[in-house]
């Protein structure tokens, strides 16, 4: 056992998980092709021991080069390495490794993470964790329920992991920020990869604020067995995954199958019987997942249904908007007719009011926290 | 025996004198033009022979040499024709060369000796003013627009003949008088009084005129973003002496001018399938562009989505510095661009905006990332239009608003304000001001400073996007006459400030 006390800066891993680590990052791209038929599941190679690994996967050029590695590894160059990319080991030995991880028959020996390295692993040991996943190509009823699960579970003290996809999945890292917790983005890349570009703001938000975690090494680019890999991680860490919208095939499906593997708990939030791209998550439905209209949905099936554990410390996360600021009773019409969707046209015939008093109302609530705007500055349900 | 005479080449917007020098020595007979003429100013050798021949006067069938000077000077056009054909007279003895002392000659020649009108003949009744000409002698057609060059004598004349009894001393001309300007005059374009509801976007409207502002326009297909727009001209304050100048002298030289002073601004709405040469202007002999089409007025994109990358962000410079400038291999160009933009959008691809929106979230984002950017944000105003309720579009109701006529009153005012307080500056209205003339002018208080502070800090507002909202408040409280910017006008400022992509909802 690896007992030494975990930090942010040093972390902590012996000198073998971190010999393994870096091997799997080494051999990735054999990985890959390895793995070219039965892309969606990596677990097996995973699950092999080190010079099995070598054996089953290192192509005759490269095996040399492997087991030159394995013998030659240098684990003080490569912390100072790991180091140097801003990046944080700790493996399975290490007090800090997430205890729920342990259940997977191919626990990855080490994990390379980025941020709150302390606060968020022990978040995932000794508390509640919830995966919220799905589509890429989600509907914008998709992204704001994915949000609004986000903020929700995080207000009430859930630490909640995603993939830090395009999609659902960053829409949920953007509420559990929104929410004051403390997002996990679970990546199938190396941890100081940005993958894919248009999440760079919010992968160094997540950096800063919150805990990027992967099992393959500082600079490694990400492969298509590395997401499958990377779903395993997001079920074995969590209580729970809920599916926001999948459609057939989706890799969050995947996810869901290593959850129920793991006889953890599976949910998705119901779309439009006709819609492709509910397809999956309806499917799942069927099958007999918990059906998430709402974040209290979730904490019923955590906790059992009305029941709560004492109240999280932090209970107050919305900064309470004073009355004289955003306020009294025409802000209120104001907002209501907007958040009814009726843009600022109808909150002028709502209130009665003028569009130049309207607009400097509806930036005042903005300003307070209590409204958003979309991209071309149409006013947003802001949900609670 | 030599002639020299004066005439004009058009380079941009402006004009430059050129003197036409012909020499006509024995020889054996020939025409040559020099002085870096293009095809289309050699072809004039063969309309002044017939328009001489035709108009019962000598080609001397001797050895003629034309030069245009400057030499340098790239020159284009038919506007040369009748100085080259006077020249020729002169030159050849058959009209005095006196009375053409102090007196510019610019038109085209028809083959029967009439005169055509050419372009861009205000920017060279203007060049001619400047160069120290007394008169001038052009096309019938173009004297309205020559008379507009105030202390210019202009002599209009119709074809050869009568211009040679003119030199003669045998025949004079209508004294031209330049028609009045008339500032007050009644837009004749639609009026706003027809809109019903739009509260958003009339308010928005407004503001863009009276500052300057530019404008975006989101909404559903159908909702009237393009009525709207076309509305904007009536409520901008009629051009003054010196802007209507500008318009026709710009819209003269692009062919467009009705021969008489401007009294409207103009509006142009370019189709988005335009090219960047065809949005700011280029070619190989640079041709102004929509923009500068615009100038002093409204520059109408409608579907700003569909407009190409390239012609988007070649309006960069343009909504910057009111201008632009086209540099090719020989020589470069500076067209006036200060027009106001006034674009409008769909909410999403699919157009239905928010709640029934049907697109995929990748749509949506290459949508915006098509439209967001540099050129967003140097819009100041982005407004909603609302579709009207069915109710009124089949009952055809009349609208309830204000006219037209009394929010251009409002403008009028605004803008007198600031005329009078940024008349050092060399800036016009709120929306032209630089940042240091705007850090002058624009005071906010102790709160509205703290909630810029904010909105810095988080992001919402970039170090452009502060200077923008500084004026777009300047021009609210100018508009409400306040003298002081409140905290509810730089709200409502910030309110019509687009948030950036990554703070938005999704």
């Amino acid at each position: 056992m690896n007992g030494a006390l975990l930090t942010d800066a040093e972390g902590s891993a012996c000198d073998r998980c971190l010999r393994r680590g870096m091997l799997v990052g080494l051999l990735s791209a054999r990985i890959a092709d390895r793995l070219a038929g039965a892309r969606r599941n990596p677990s097996a190679v995973l699950a092999l021991d080190d010079e099995r690994l070598v054996a089953a996967v290192a192509a005759a050029g490269q095996r040399d080069e492997a087991e030159r590695f394995l013998t030659e590894f240098d684990p003080v160059a490569t912390r100072e390495m790991v180091a140097v990319a801003g990046v944080t080991p700790v493996c399975r030995h290490s007090i800090g490794f997430p205890t729920r991880l342990l259940q997977l028959d191919d626990t990855p020996a080490i994990l390379f993470t980025r941020g709150q390295t302390v606060r968020g692993l022990a978040a995932l040991s000794h508390g509640p964790a919830v995966a919220v996943v799905g589509s890429r190509k989600a509907s914008p009823h998709g992204i704001e329920m994915a949000r609004q699960l986000g903020r929700g579970l995080a207000a009430a003290g859930i630490t909640v992991v995603s993939g830090l996809a395009l999609g659902v999945d960053a829409s949920a890292h953007v509420g559990a920020l929104e929410g004051d917790g403390l997002p996990i983005a679970v990546l199938g890349a190396g941890p100081d990869v940005v993958y894919p570009r248009a999440n760079a703001r919010l992968h160094e938000r997540i950096a800063a604020d919150g805990l990027l975690v992967s099992e393959l090494p500082p600079g490694q680019r990400p492969f298509r067995w590395s997401f499958p890999a990377r779903n395993r991680i997001m079920a074995g860490l969590c209580e729970a995954t809920v599916v926001v919208e999948a459609a057939e095939g989706s890799g969050s499906l995947i996810t869901t199958e290593f959850a129920e593997d793991l006889g953890r708990i599976v949910a998705a939030v119901p779309g439009p019987a006709l819609w492709e791209r509910a397809r999956g998550s309806n499917a799942l439905l069927r099958s007999g997942a918990a059906v998430i209209t709402r974040t209290e949905d979730v904490l019923d099936e955590l906790y059992g249904i009305g029941v709560r554990p004492e109240a999280p410390a932090v209970q107050e996360s919305e900064p309470p908007a004073s009355e004289e600021e955003s306020g009294g009773p025409e802000a209120d019409a104001v907002l209501a007719a907007v958040e009814a969707g009726g843009g600022v046209d109808g909150a002028c015939e709502a209130s009665g009011l003028g569009a130049a008093e309207v607009r400097a109302i509806l930036a005042r609530l903005e300003d307070s926290g209590r409204l958003r705007r979309d991209v071309l500055g149409g006013y947003a349900r802001s949900s609670p | 025996m030599l002639a020299s005479i004066a005439t004009f080449a058009l380079e941009g917007v402006d004009s430059r004198e050129v003197t036409v020098e012909v020499d006509v020595r024995r020889g054996l007979p020939a025409f040559t033009v020099v002085g870096l003429p293009d095809a289309s100013v050699r072809e004039a050798r063969e309309r002044v022979r017939s328009a001489l021949l035709n108009s019962g006067l000598d080609f001397p069938l001797q050895r003629i040499t034309a030069n245009l000077a400057p030499a340098s000077v790239r020159k284009a056009g038919p506007s040369f024709d009748l100085a080259l054909a006077v020249a020729v007279l002169v030159a050849g003895g058959q009209v005095p060369a006196d009375p053409l002392r102090g007196t510019a000659v610019c038109g085209e020649l028809s083959l029967s000796g009439a005169l055509r009108p050419v372009r861009g003949m205000l920017a060279s009744a203007l060049a001619a003013r400047t160069s120290g000409c007394q008169r001038v002698i052009v096309p019938e057609p173009n004297a309205a627009e020559a008379a507009l060059a105030d202390g210019l004598e202009v002599l209009p004349v119709p074809d050869m003949a009568t211009l040679v009894e003119l030199l003669h001393g045998r025949w004079v001309p209508e004294p031209v008088v330049a028609a009045p300007h008339v500032r007050d005059a009644p837009s004749a374009g639609p009026d706003l009084a027809e809109v019903r509801g739009q509260h958003d976007a009339k308010r928005g409207l407004e503001i863009a005129a009276a500052g300057g502002h530019n404008l975006l326009m989101v909404g559903p297909p159908g909702a009237g973003k393009t009525m709207l727009a076309r509305r904007m001209p009536g409520i901008l304050p009629p051009p003054g002496f010196d802007e209507a100048l500008d318009i026709t002298r710009v819209h003269s030289v692009a062919g467009l001018g009705s021969g008489a002073l401007a009294r409207e601004r103009p509006f142009r709405s370019p189709h988005h399938t335009i090219s960047p040469q065809g949005l700011v202007g280029g070619g190989a002999r640079p041709r102004p562009g929509e923009v500068t089409l615009a100038h002093r007025g409204v520059l109408f994109l409608d579907e700003l989505a569909e407009f190409s990358r390239p012609a988007l962000e070649a309006l960069r410079q343009p909504l910057e510095e009111g201008k632009v400038d086209i540099v090719r291999g020989q020589h470069s160009v500076s067209f006036p661009a200060r027009a106001v933009l006034v674009a409008a959008c769909n909410p999403c691809p699919c157009g239905k905006g928010a709640a029934a929106c049907l697109c995929g979230e990748l749509d949506r984002a290459r949508y915006q990332r098509r439209l967001s950017g540099p050129l967003l944000d140097r819009i100041d105003i982005v407004c909603q239009v609302t579709p009207p309720p069915a109710r009124d579009l089949v009952e055809q109701r009349a609208g309830t608003g204000e006219g037209s006529e009394d929010v251009r009153a409002r403008v009028v005012a605004a803008r007198a304000v600031q005329t009078a307080r940024l008349h050092a500056s060399g800036a016009t209205c709120n929306g032209e001001m630089d940042t240091a003339t705007a850090r002058r002018h624009v005071h906010v208080g102790k709160g509205s400073r703290r909630r810029l502070i904010r909105s810095l800090e988080s992001g919402a507002l970039s170090g452009r996007g502060h200077d923008r909202v500084l004026r777009l408040a300047r021009t609210i409280a100018d508009l409400g006459g306040r003298d002081r910017v409140t905290a509810s006008d730089l709200d409502e400022a910030l309110g019509y400030r687009l948030v950036p992509p990554e703070l938005a909802v999704a």
